[in-house]
C-alpha cells in the first residue's frame, strides 16, 4: 500500500529522549495546517542513535530516504521535500554494513502492526515450528549454535532440551527482560522496536518445552518498553499468536509482563525467579537448575530477550543459514551496543568475528568528544576494561575469556583520556556493594572492602594493591553468582592497565 | 534511597485500608502477586504506607516481615511519598563516559541539594538510577517517567521548568 508521502519517526526511548515526539507532532500538525495528505508511521529505531530524531520519507513509494538529527525549524522543509538528507537510509554505511537478523524488522515495520510484522517474514518460524515435534524443535535451535545473548553464553538448544525431557505437570518460559547493564540497550529496542518477534520466540520456545506459560520480566527502568510489550501481547492475543490455541493448532500458550523493582541483581537468572515469585531478588545455589526447578518450583526456560527474539528467524530461514555465521564456536550474528563517549553510536548487528577496534574507531568513529580513545568497557559494569593495544581481538565469546574479559551482553562503552580509572575500579566495587542481594559473603563484604582498599591504594599505600588483588580472587571463587564473582573484572583490568591511574607505580601493580 | 520527607508538603489524606484491599484485590489472583501488589500500591499511593504491611500479609499469608523484607529489598518502593517531580539521574558508567558526574553535581547544586533527595518545598526529588537503556545519547535523566538524552544540567533544568 503506497501513499504519496509517507514519514516514518522512531518511537524507540532513545529517539523519544532525544525530541522525537515532538518532532511527529510537529509533522502532523504543520501537515494538516498546509493541508498536505502524510501518513506517519511510527517505527523501531534503526539504531543509529547520533541521528536521532531520525526522519524517514517516502515519496510515491520510493525509498525511504533519512534525514537527521532534525530539528524543530526543519518541518517544512522537510515536508516540501527541500530538508538536507543524507540519502536512502539503507545506503548508510553503518547499516549497509550490518548483518540484521535478530534486528532485521527493527526500524522498519510498525511495531504494534501484525500485517507488518507478517509481510516481513513474521510468524513463518512459528508455523514452521508448529509442523515439527519438540524434539525436533530442540534440535533446529542446537543445530543453529545459539548460545544465551544475555552474557552466560550456555547453548540455548541444550538449555530448551533439559526442560522438554522433565516431567511436570507445568513448565514456563521466562524472558529475562532485566537489562541492567550500562552500555547495553539492545533488550530495550527490540522490545520497543519488535515485540512480536519476541513473543513469537517465547511461543516457540513453549512448543520446545510443552511450556503453556510465559513470563517477560522487564526492569522498571524501561517504562516504555513495558508500554509497548504490554500492548503487544494484547494484538497478539488478539491474532492467535498467543492463547489457547496457537494459530488454530492445539497448542496452548500464553504469557505475560511483569516489572522489576530497580534491583540490579534480579538480572541474574535465579534471583529474578525470586522476585517473580514476590520474594526479594536474593540469588538461589545451583543446582537445582532452574531448568529442573524454576519458577514456582517448576522446570523453566529462563533466556534472554535476544535469544528468544532470535528463535524467529532460525525458524524462517533455517538453522544452517544462521549457523553459517560467526567464528569458533560463537554462530549467528551478535547485536553489539556501541555507546559512552562515542561519535556514532548505536546498534550494530554484525556475524561474530569483527576486532574491537573496528568496532571502536572504524564503526562507532572513535569518540564523541574526538579526543584518543583511552579504555572500553566491553559487557557492562561487570565486564573487563580494554585499552588500544587489544583492539585486534576478535569479537567472539573465547576470544574475549582468553583475553581477560567477556563480551558479556555486547555493550561497548568508550572512555576518552580524561576517563580516570581509578575511579571507575573503585564505582564498580561501590555498584557491587549496593547492589548485591546479600546472600553470599564474598560479595556482600568484599565489596564493601573492596571499596576501601582501593581507596588505600589512591591515598599512596602501594601495599594494599596485593590485598585487592588477593581479595578480587576471593570474589572471584567465592560468589555465588556473577555480581561478586566479575566485578573483579573490571577492577583487576584496570589496575593492570592503566595503574598510574592508581596513583600506584607500575611495579607495584604487576 | 536517600529520600527523606518534604517537609513543606501539603498534606494528603491518608489511604485507608479499604482503599489499600482495593489494590490488593486487583492482583492478588497473579501467580506471584507480591511484586504487582507493591507496584499498584506505589501507582497509587506514590509509596507504600506501613498499613499496607499487615494487610498484604494477612491477604498472601505471609508475615509481616516476610512482607516488610520485601518492601526493603528493592529500590523502587518508597516508604514516603516523593517530590511533586521525580528526576532520576544515570550514574552508570556509559553516562559517566560523558560527564554524568559533572551535571549530577551541578543539578543538585542548582536545586539546593547537597545530595540526592527532596528539595525543601517538596517540589522535586531527584534520585541516581543506574542505566536507562540510553546508552549511546547519555547522560541520561528521567523525568516523571519521560526520558531525556544528551540531558546537560541546563536541558534538564528547562525541561523541569516545562514540567513546573
Amino acid at each position: 500500500m503506497t501513499h504519496p508521502l509517507t514519514i516514518y519517526v522512531s518511537l524507540d526511548s532513545a529517539a523519544k529522549a532525544l525530541g522525537a515526539d515532538d518532532i511527529a507532532r510537529a509533522l502532523q500538525d504543520r501537515a494538516a495546517a498546509r493541508g498536505i495528505d502524510i501518513r506517519l508511521v511510527r517505527t523501531g529505531s534503526r539504531g543509529m542513535i547520533w541521528l536521532e530524531p531520525l526522519v524517514e520519507i517516502s515519496r510515491d513509494g520510493g525509498p525511504r530516504i533519512a534525514h537527521g538529527p532534525v530539528t524543530a525549524d526543519q518541518i517544512d522543509a522537510l515536508l516540501d521535500g527541500t530538508a538536507p538528507n543524507l540519502g536512502p537510509t539503507e545506503d548508510i554505511p553503518f547499516l549497509a554494513r550490518q548483518t540484521r537478523l535478530t534486528f532485521a524488522r527493527c526500524g522498519i515495520t510498525d511495531p504494534l502492526s501484525m500485517d507488518d510484522y507478517i509481510a516481513h517474514g513474521g510468524l513463518t518460524g512459528l508455523r514452521r515450528a508448529l509442523e515439527m515435534t519438540a524434539a525436533e524443535i530442540v534440535e533446529e535451535t542446537k543445530t543453529s549454535g545459539l548460545r544465551g545473548r544475555g552474557g552466560a553464553g550456555f547453548p540455548t538448544g541444550i538449555k530448551w532440551d533439559t526442560v522438554r525431557q522433565a516431567q511436570a505437570d507445568q513448565k514456563y518460559i521466562v524472558c529475562n527482560a532485566d537489562e541492567g547493564d550500562s552500555g547495553t540497550f539492545a533488550d530495550r529496542m527490540i522490545m520497543e522496536g519488535d515485540p512480536l518477534s519476541l513473543i513469537e520466540g517465547m511461543a516457540i520456545a513453549g512448543l520446545a518445552t510443552h511450556a503453556t506459560k510465559g513470563f517477560v520480566y522487564i526492569r522498571s527502568e524501561y517504562p516504555d518498553a513495558i508500554a509497548v510489550m504490554d500492548r503487544a501481547i494484547r494484538i497478539a492475543r488478539e491474532h492467535g499468536l498467543l492463547g489457547h490455541s496457537l494459530l488454530g493448532s492445539s497448542h496452548a500458550f500464553d504469557m505475560e509482563v511483569r516489572v522489576g523493582a530497580g534491583a540490579y541483581v534480579c538480572g541474574e537468572e535465579t534471583s529474578l525467579l525470586n522476585s517473580l515469585e514476590g520474594k526479594r531478588g536474593v540469588v538461589r545455589a545451583k543446582p537445582p537448575l532452574p531448568a529442573l526447578e524454576g519458577a514456582f518450583g517448576k522446570p523453566t526456560v529462563v533466556n534472554n530477550v535476544l535469544s528468544l527474539a532470535t528463535i524467529p528467524v532460525i525458524f524462517e530461514k533455517g538453522a544452517q543459514h544462521y549457523a553459517d555465521f560467526g567464528l569458533g564456536r560463537s554462530r549467528g550474528t551478535m547485536p553489539i551496543q556501541i555507546a559512552g563517549n562515542v561519535r556514532h553510536g548505536g546498534l550494530f548487528e554484525t556475524a561474530f568475528g569483527l576486532p574491537l577496534g573496528d568496532l571502536v574507531n572504524d564503526i562507532g568513529g572513535g569518540t564523541a568528544s574526538g579526543r584518543p580513545v583511552k579504555a572500553v568497557q566491553v559487557g557492562g559494569p561487570l565486564g573487563a576494561y580494554f585499552a588500544p593495544h587489544q583492539f585486534d581481538t576478535p569479537f567472539g565469546y573465547e576470544d574475549f575469556d582468553q583475553a581477560g574479559g567477556l563480551i558479556g551482553h555486547a555493550g561497548i562503552t568508550v572512555f576518552d583520556d580524561t576517563a580516570d580509572m581509578g575511579t571507575l575500579a573503585r564505582f564498580a566495587m561501590e555498584f557491587c556493594a549496593v547492589e548485591s542481594c546479600g546472600k553470599c559473603t564474598p560479595c556482600r563484604i568484599g565489596a564493601v572492602r573492596g571499596v576501601e582498599t582501593i581507596d588505600r591504594i589512591r591515598a599512596g599505600d602501594t601495599a594494599a594493591t596485593d590485598l585487592l588483588t588477593d581479595l578480587c580472587d576471593t570474589m572471584t571463587s567465592g560468589s555465588l553468582c556473577a555480581l561478586g564473582g566479575f566485578t573483579p573484572y573490571p577492577v583487576l583490568s584496570a589496575l593492570r592497565l592503566f595503574p598510574q591511574d592508581f596513583g600506584a607505580t607500575r611495579e607495584a601493580a604487576e | 534511597m536517600q529520600t527523606t520527607q518534604p517537609p513543606m508538603r501539603p498534606a494528603r489524606a491518608a489511604p485507608t485500608d479499604d482503599d489499600i484491599r482495593d489494590v490488593i484485590a486487583a492482583e492478588k489472583h497473579r501467580d506471584g502477586p507480591l511484586l504487582p501488589i507493591l507496584h499498584g500500591l506505589q501507582a497509587r499511593f506514590d509509596h507504600i504506607p506501613d498499613t499496607a504491611l499487615p494487610l498484604i500479609a494477612e491477604a498472601l499469608n505471609l508475615t509481616r516481615a516476610e512482607v516488610h523484607g520485601v518492601v526493603s529489598f528493592y529500590h523502587d518502593f518508597r516508604s514516603a511519598p516523593a517530590g511533586r517531580h521525580v528526576l532520576k539521574l544515570c550514574r552508570a558508567e556509559a553516562c559517566q563516559s560523558v560527564g554524568a558526574d559533572a551535571t549530577i553535581q551541578q543539578v543538585l547544586a542548582h536545586f539546593g541539594l547537597d545530595a540526592f533527595g527532596t528539595t525543601q518545598d517538596g517540589r522535586l526529588t531527584i534520585e541516581p538510577v543506574y542505566c536507562l537503556g540510553l546508552c549511546a545519547c547519555g547522560p541520561a535523566a528521567m523525568i516523571d517517567g519521560k526520558v531525556l538524552g544528551r540531558a546537560d544540567a541546563p536541558r534538564i533544568t528547562a525541561a523541569l521548568e516545562v514540567q513546573a
